[in-house]
């Protein structure tokens, strides 16, 4: 039997668990793709070129967005 | 000129707060009807009552905070959390509309609700699992609502007519669903979070910019191309999906 942690610890586990849910939870692959897209138009404004980070800026939204929905209707496919 | 760019981004802001804030209240008001009926009104509305205290007190704790982060950093962290947020919102509700996924049915949840709650015996006395149900179903979904507040009222500065929208959104719900004394099974929920969506998608788009420094044209006013541009593409995804969709259902779950 395990023993019960105290509360303060079981309400820091389940902060922790709600902010995972709430940002990773079922699309790892939109957590990632976010974090890319930050990472690239950091990038692009420290390059100095403003035209292509708003160009590219939601372009990459989009290819997020459509790669996770290609990878939900190959696992719908699948089943 | 400023007038219009002034508008598009309190309209989008007004928007994207009162329906973000109505869906949750929806999925919030069911379980608390689920619980009222089935095991008493007293314990669900001290679940309530507990629920909202600790809302008020998590708000109390993070919010003056919020307004002390530097204003470029706070969107660059707002504008990611909600593009994430906003393209999780979006998947789901273009897997929904394809029929890749179940549609949200608030007279099912209301009935697996009642279910747990009849399957898990009375009590006499205080109702420690019908306060329970309440507390965590009014808390974990007022949290989104907090969060959503306080980010896109504070990345804003608008923080007051946020918080005035979702209290609108909040009491014209409560006010519905005690009318009508059920869950609101009848809201265009898929339809609702099709849009805030959208919305979340392009402000997240939008301050992931602004925290990095970008130079949108016509500044603000960008807005409003972003909630167009997004919604041509959500229109074209969910021709897509359907288009590539099998006769088959992936899980339904919130």
């Amino acid at each position: 039997m395990s023993e019960k942690k105290p509360l303060p610890v079981r309400l820091l586990k389940g902060f922790a668990m709600f902010w995972w849910d709430f940002l990773v939870g079922d699309t790892p692959e939109l957590f990632v793709s976010s974090l890319v897209i930050i990472g690239v138009i950091a990038g692009l404004r420290g390059a100095g070129d403003n035209t292509a980070a708003v160009i590219a800026l939601p372009v990459l939204a989009v290819c997020a967005l459509a790669i996770s929905l290609k990878r939900a209707v190959n696992a719908a496919k699948k089943k | 000129m400023f007038a219009t760019t002034v508008s598009s981004g309190v309209i989008v802001l007004v928007g994207a707060v009162f329906l973000a804030c109505a869906v949750e209240m929806v999925e919030a008001l069911t379980i608390v009807f689920a619980v009222g009926h089935t095991r008493g009104w007293r314990s669900a509305f001290e679940g309530v009552i507990a629920a909202i205290v600790a809302l008020v007190a998590l708000v109390a704790a993070f919010g003056p905070a919020l307004i002390h982060v530097p204003l470029s950093t706070l969107r660059l962290i707002v504008g990611g959390v909600l593009l994430i947020f906003g393209m999780q919102w979006l998947r789901k509700a273009v897997l929904r509309s394809s029929g890749l996924k179940a549609k949200h049915d608030e007279d099912a949840i209301y009935e697996e609700t009642v279910a747990e709650l009849r399957a898990s015996g009375q009590t006499i006395g205080r109702d420690r699992v019908a306060f329970v149900m309440a507390f965590k179903g009014v808390f974990l979904e007022g949290l989104e609502v907090v969060i959503t507040v306080l980010t896109l009222g504070t990345s804003a500065h608008r923080l007051g007519l946020a918080a005035t929208t979702a209290g609108i959104a909040l009491v014209l719900v409560a006010v519905m669903g005690a009318i009508v004394s059920k869950q609101l099974s009848s809201v265009p929920e898929n339809a609702m979070k099709m849009s805030v969506g959208i919305l979340l998608v392009s402000y997240g788009t939008f301050w992931v910019g602004e925290g990095l420094k970008v130079t949108w044209p016509g500044n603000d006013g960008f807005l409003a191309f972003f909630v167009a541009m997004y919604t041509l593409v959500t229109w074209g995804l969910v021709g897509l999906a359907k288009s590539g969709t099998p006769k088959t259902k992936v899980e339904a779950h919130a």
